[in-house]
Order: C-alpha cells, then sequence, then structure tokens
C-alpha cells in the first residue's frame, strides 16, 4: 500500500523560530502557499536582527567560524531536500564548499583585513575589521547558492542578516534556513522573509536600523532602492551572485582605528 | 634667610599675580604670501577664466578684509574640467610607469615641505586658524600624506592580495574649510598614487591654499590635467557630483550634504566614499592621568576652533572626579588665546565665516534655552573678524541640541556617568560614529571601552592625533570608506577577480 507523504508548509524565519506572516497572507510559488510577509515581519525582523548582534558579533571568531562550519554540515545533511529546490546536486555541492570556504576565514578576517599602523609618534596604532550591523540581503538568483554566496560573507564578519528570499523561488531559503536553525546559529542572526519584492525592497532599503544593503540580487528599481538607502548613510554593496572572496566579507566591515600610547 | 613660613607663604600670595602680564605680540609676517588679485580655474595645467563670469570675493574671516576674487565655476567650467582630467588620465597618467607616478607624488611633498611657512600664512589668513596650527599640523600633515602615499605607487599590488588593481578613472572630490590643504593632501595623494586624475573643488569660503598649489603642481612639472582646481559654492560641488563622465566621487563634509550626494549618485554605479560629521565622546575615568586628560578634553574641543569633524564635542566625565575636571578645565579654558590667527601665541583663532559663526551661536543660544549652564572664560576678542569665546556647557541632558548636533565650533557639552556600560551606552547614543575619547590608566579597560565604542577612530589617552599611516573615517551616519594608511587606497582602485 502506497503511504500519503507529509508535506512541508513553508513559513517565514524569524528570531530562530517559523512563524506565518503575521497578515495571514500567502502567495503561490513552486506550487506551494508561500508566506508573503508583510512590512511588519520585516520590522519585527530587523528588530531581533538588531539585538541578536551583540551576541553574534561578541563571540570569539574561532567560535564563529565553527558556527559557519556547522551550517555546512547541516546542508550536508540535507543534500537531497536542498537539490530538489534548487538547479540540483551541483549547485547545492558548490554552496556547501562556498559555506566550508567562508567559515576559515572567521579567525583570519583580521590579519589580512586590519593592520598595524608605523605611525611618526610615540603610539601603538592599530586598524582591525568589526561588523557593521545588521545587513538587508536581497538574495539572487540561483536561489541557494545565490543566497549563501551573499549571506555567508555577511555572517562571517559577524554581522546579522534580514533576507529577502527570491520571490520565484523562495522555498529552498526556507530549506536553508532550517539548516541554520539546527546549525547553532543563534536566533535573530539570520533573518529570512518570503514574500514580494515590490513590497518588502523599499522598506529593507529604508529601514534606519539597517546599516548595509545587499542589492546584488535587486531586481527593478535599483536607483529608488539606493535613494532610500542615503536616509541612513547605508552601505550599498554590489557584489558577486557567484564568487567568494574576502573583499565581499570586507565590504561589510567598518575599520576601527585605536591609538594607544607608548611611554613608561 | 627667612625664619618664618607664614611669612613665605604671604610673600608668595603678593607675589603671584604674575595674570596680569600681557604676551607681547607675536605675529608671524604675512610677507611670505602674494595673493593675485583674482584667480581663474585651474585646468589642464593652466589658470583659465571662468565661462560662469561669475566671481566672488574670499575674505580673511578675521579681518573680514577681501583677499582675492574668485572663480564661481558653472556647468560649462566644471564639463572642461572633467574632460581635462580624462584625457589626462587616457593619455598621460595611466599611460605612466607607476614608479613615475611615485617620484612626481615625492617631489610634490618635498616642494610642500619647502614653502610649508609660505602655505601655513595662507591657511590662516584665508581660514582664521591659529599660525601654530598650521605650522605644526596641516602643513607637516599635508606633506606627509604625499609622501606616504608617494611610495605605496608603484607597490599597489602588495596592498591587494590576489588583486591585480587598476585605477579607477577620473575622480571628482568635494573637501571641506576645516583644513584645506591637508583636506586636499588626503584627497589628491591617493588618488594620484594609484593611478587617477582629480578634479578638486575647495570650500567656498577657503580657496586660496588650494589655489596656490597649483603653483606647486607647476613647479613639480606634474602633466597637465592630471590636477585640477575648480573653485565655487555648493552648486559647483552639485555639478561635479553629477557629471557623468566622472567615475567616483570623495566628498568630506556635512552628513546632510553627504546624503544629498548618495541620493544624488543613487543607481549610477559610480564609486563614493564620504567623510561626514560627527559628535565624538570624550570619556573620562575616574582613574586618569587627569593633567593629562584636561589637556586632551582642551586640545579635543578647542583645536582649530572646533571646526573638526572628530571634535571631541560631548565629555562624559565619571561621576566621582566630576567636580574636579570640571574646576581644572575652567582654569584651563581661562588661559586659553583668542585673537590674531597669525600671532604665534594664538590657542583658538578666527571662526571661518560669519555663516558659521551665527550657526555656532544658535545652537549655544538653544542650549542656554534648554536650560543647560554656560560658562565661558573672561576674554578680550578683537573689534573686527568673527569670533566665539571658548565655552563649556554643564547639566546637559542626552536630549538637549547641544548634545545631539554637530556644532563645530569651540563649544563643549559635558555630560556625566557611574559606570562603564552607562559611558558606551551613552557615547554611542547618536547617529554618528566618527570618532572617541578614552581617558584611564587601566589598559585592560581601554582596549574594552575602544571594542564597544561605534567609532572609526579612538584615541587612547590622547586625542585628535592623525598620521596618513592611520586610516581615518566613520560609522554609521558619519560616512564610509578610510582614508590615510592602506586602507586609504582601495577607494581608488578597482580589484578585478571573482
Amino acid at each position: 500500500m502506497s503511504r500519503l507523504p507529509v508535506r512541508k508548509t513553508y513559513k517565514l524565519f524569524i528570531g530562530g523560530a517559523f512563524p506565518r506572516s503575521e497578515s495571514g497572507r500567502t502567495y503561490d510559488a513552486e506550487g506551494a502557499n508561500v508566506a508573503r510577509g508583510s512590512r511588519k515581519d520585516l520590522r519585527d525582523a530587523v528588530r531581533i536582527a538588531r539585538q541578536a548582534g551583540a551576541g553574534w558579533s561578541g563571540m570569539t571568531a574561532y567560535n564563529r567560524g565553527q558556527v559557519v562550519y556547522r551550517v555546512a554540515e547541516m546542508m550536508e545533511a540535507r543534500r537531497a531536500e536542498l537539490a530538489g529546490l534548487s538547479s540540483g546536486a551541483d549547485e547545492v555541492e558548490r554552496a556547501i564548499d562556498r559555506v566550508v570556504w567562508y567559515a576559515g576565514w572567521a579567525d583570519k578576517l583580521a590579519q589580512v583585513v586590519g593592520s598595524a599602523n608605523p605611525v611618526a609618534g610615540p603610539y601603538f596604532n592599530f586598524t582591525i575589521p568589526e561588523p557593521t550591523g545588521v545587513v538587508g540581503i536581497l538574495a539572487p538568483e540561483p536561489p541557494l547558492l545565490g543566497l549563501v554566496s551573499r549571506l555567508a560573507p555577511v555572517l562571517v564578519g559577524g554581522n546579522t542578516a534580514v533576507v529577502v528570499a527570491s520571490e520565484a523561488h523562495p522555498l529552498v531559503a526556507i530549506e536553508l534556513a532550517e539548516c541554520l536553525a539546527t546549525a547553532d546559529v543563534p536566533p535573530g542572526v539570520v533573518n529570512v522573509i518570503t514574500g514580494l519584492r515590490r513590497e518588502l525592497a523599499p522598506q529593507l532599503a529604508s529601514h534606519m536600523d539597517v546599516v548595509a544593503l545587499d542589492v546584488t540580487g535587486a531586481d527593478g528599481d535599483l536607483a529608488e532602492l539606493e535613494r532610500l538607502g542615503a536616509e541612513n548613510v547605508k552601505r550599498i554593496v554590489r557584489g558577486k551572485a557567484d564568487g567568494q572572496s574576502p573583499y565581499e566579507i570586507a565590504a561589510f566591515l567598518e575599520l576601527k582605528t585605536v591609538w594607544h600610547p607608548i611611554g613608561m | 634667610m627667612i625664619k618664618d613660613k607664614r611669612e613665605v607663604a604671604r610673600r608668595g600670595e603678593a607675589a603671584a599675580i604674575p595674570t596680569a602680564w600681557e604676551y607681547a605680540p607675536a605675529p608671524e609676517s604675512r610677507e611670505i604670501v602674494h595673493f593675485e588679485d583674482r584667480y581663474g580655474l585651474y585646468i589642464g595645467g593652466q589658470f583659465l577664466e571662468p565661462l560662469s563670469n561669475e566671481r566672488y570675493t574670499t575674505i580673511d574671516p578675521a579681518r573680514e578684509e577681501p583677499l582675492a576674487e574668485i572663480a564661481q565655476a558653472g556647468k560649462a567650467d566644471v564639463d572642461r574640467a572633467v574632460k581635462a582630467a580624462r584625457e589626462a588620465y587616457a593619455e598621460r597618467w595611466s599611460q605612466l610607469r607607476p614608479s613615475e607616478r611615485a617620484k612626481y607624488l615625492f617631489r610634490i611633498a618635498r616642494i610642500l615641505q619647502e614653502r610649508s611657512r609660505e602655505f601655513a600664512v595662507v591657511e590662516s589668513l584665508n581660514g582664521g586658524k591659529p599660525i601654530r596650527e598650521s605650522r605644526d599640523v596641516d602643513l607637516p600633515l599635508a606633506a606627509a600624506h604625499f609622501f606616504y602615499y608617494a611610495g605605496w605607487a608603484d607597490k599597489l599590488e602588495y596592498a591587494f592580495p590576489n588583486r591585480t588593481p587598476r585605477p579607477i578613472g577620473v575622480a571628482g572630490q568635494i573637501i571641506p574649510w576645516n583644513f584645506p590643504l591637508l583636506m586636499l593632501a588626503w584627497k589628491i595623494a591617493p588618488a594620484l598614487a594609484a593611478g587617477n586624475t582629480v578634479v578638486l573643488k575647495p570650500a567656498e569660503t577657503t580657496p586660496l591654499s588650494a589655489l596656490l598649489f597649483c603653483d606647486v603642481v607647476r613647479q613639480a612639472e606634474l602633466p597637465p590635467g592630471v590636477v585640477n582646481i575648480v573653485t565655487g559654492d555648493g552648486r559647483t560641488g552639485a555639478e561635479l557630483v553629477s557629471h557623468p563622465d566622472v567615475d567616483k566621487i570623495a566628498f568630506t563634509g556635512s552628513t546632510e550634504v553627504g546624503k544629498a550626494i548618495q541620493r544624488t549618485l543613487a543607481g549610477s554605479g559610480k564609486r563614493l566614499t564620504l567623510e561626514l560629521g560627527g559628535k565624538a565622546a570624550n570619556i573620562i575615568f575616574d582613574d586618569a592621568p587627569l593633567d593629562q586628560a584636561v589637556e586632551g578634553i582642551i586640545n579635543g574641543i578647542y583645536f582649530n576652533q572646533g571646526h573638526v569633524c572628530c571634535a571631541g564635542s560631548r565629555l562624559f566625565v565619571e561621576e566621582s572626579i566630576y567636580e574636579t575636571v570640571i574646576s581644572k578645565l575652567k582654569r584651563r579654558m581661562k588661559t586659553l588665546r583668542v585673537g590674531d590667527p597669525l600671532d604665534k601665541n594664538t590657542d583658538v583663532g578666527a571662526i571661518n565665516s560669519k555663516q558659521q559663526l551665527d550657526k555656532i551661536g544658535s545652537l549655544v543660544q538653544s542650549g542656554i534655552d534648554e536650560g543647560a549652564e554656560i560658562y565661558q572664560p573672561p576674554c578680550k576678542l578683537p573689534e573686527r573678524g568673527y569670533w566665539f569665546v571658548p565655552t563649556v556647557f554643564t547639566n546637559v541632558a542626552q536630549s538637549y541640541r547641544i548634545a545631539q548636533e554637530e556644532i563645530f565650533g569651540p563649544v563643549l557639552s559635558v555630560l556625566t556617568f557611574r559606570t562603564p556600560d552607562e559611558a558606551i551606552e551613552k557615547a554611542n547614543n547618536t547617529p554618528y560614529g566618527l570618532s572617541a575619547g578614552v581617558w584611564t590608566e587601566k589598559g585592560s579597560r581601554i582596549l574594552a571601552m575602544a571594542q564597544k565604542l561605534r567609532a572609526g577612530v579612538v584615541w587612547a589617552n590622547t586625542y585628535n592625533r592623525f598620521d596618513p599611516a592611520s586610516p581615518f573615517g566613520g560609522y554609521k551616519e558619519s560616512g564610509f570608506g578610510r582614508e590615510g594608511g592602506r586602507h586609504g587606497l582601495e577607494p581608488y582602485v578597482a580589484l578585478d577577480g571573482s
């Protein structure tokens, strides 16, 4: 006798939980009733991401690297599910390997991006990278590799993220969120909103607690999003939808320079 | 021999009134400086009459006397400058071997050193800053900046691992009036080192050192069009920002204008760096070396009349030492000499413009109206010129405008705290994030505070230090991008690769 499979309801990912949209709305994507996140959902996500910032950025780099590595472990365990919701095994394997690659950067960034500066005076002067804060990400295609390519550098640098998933292919983003939730990524560090770009993107761009906006996956009126972002001098990042480099991480880092006198 | 100790004390008291002694005037001669009656726009290696046919007068803010007629560049003028920069980029500067570029920049550094006295007088005359600061800070740092980036010109591949850095093209650069020549150096040196050409607009009120710099460019025999200087007010800046053939904009100035520039460039794909306003916290713990700290407070807020984006304009004092710090601070303020910028004994010079003087005045009035307590030392100000007495406000609440808004003048707001966490919370409670100061003898506390302060530069047991090797720039609404150090090259290079 054939068994009737149990289907999954795809919901949002906010603060480590999987709530429905507070609006109660859904939209049809990939044959599923996907949560159509509202502006309020997005604001909630930003608030929670901001709260999660201190804990995540306060972790040791070694620890953060291990958590990101664990994301890859969880993805490996869900290869079949991820492959079914993306372009296939190749995309999944590349995405997993990319997460591993970025995990290793956590405790090397300060050495590669930072510096000790030989100033002309009796001071020890050094520059260290620090996370910028809450980063808004408009996830690019392909839905898994694109999202991972943009999210991993944000995460490993110690930022927290509010992701607007691909509108046409949102399911794999929620599948990835399930990997994050079981990988010891603290609640609120990554939040994923599914829904309509035209509703969500301007909200993300104009939110005063979002410090940087990744527009790599922006569709539609990019100029308008950037204009909205200027209100709090947002860092606007156009990166690569399929690429990996420490420069992608550095785009979401601030540089802090400290002067300390030298004397007896 | 004096037997009675009390008599010694009495005599000491009687003799200890040297406060009545006046300093003798020690003016720096202005004869070393010669200004033209009128200046054109420096485009393609020569001074051209402005097509706009518009001019304005630049003055000495300490005497309210005209110094020269300055061109107000219009759209067509900016276009001409950008074309000259583009041509120089394509045909000359980007074709040059990097080691040759380096030597041009070394030349500029040397010429600035040779002519530093002349430039120092120009800075003080046109900007109102004390000659002691122009001479000891602005000029040495400007020359050092060119010297530092000269050395990078042929070593760029070592600055960006796994990348081949390329120049971007034509950079449009807009600078403020508080450190005219130094800001010019911060902008032009890294841009040229990386192989770009520039169109630079100095501030409306302080164009003269930039125009004199054109003579340095001439003496260094820089190829024509590599450096172009267009003068004018905000309208000229707006033309430069919106010019379609400018590849990169670098702006230093107010947060308000910075946001407007970011909006203008939205969707253009042009590169942008912004160094904007600040409202820095200078935090004094009870174990700090207090006399040093008071010097740091003074230097933090009264340096350059407080016309400093990273000025320590919010003083946070641990409650237990509040009375001591305030009394030491007031005593020190009484010794500040306000007056002629060209006098070598002057500590606080002239306010840069009437407009800025009015802005400072209205914010100070708001502090009084909101209920803060004002203190200004007795001070004799010159009759002509723009002056503002060094001011400190106590009884300030976080919500007061004087604790929130950038005043850009010699006005300090004092607040208190009880715990390090409270100090952090209050210090970070601002949209700005440019700089901060921490004063304590405890090294671990310095590093902990430095870690938690959301600011691009943190000075520990010192304040307002600058160096070409030290990256400078803001968090949050104080802007993005760094100037100085290896990091200061990044805004001026394109990095290929995945």
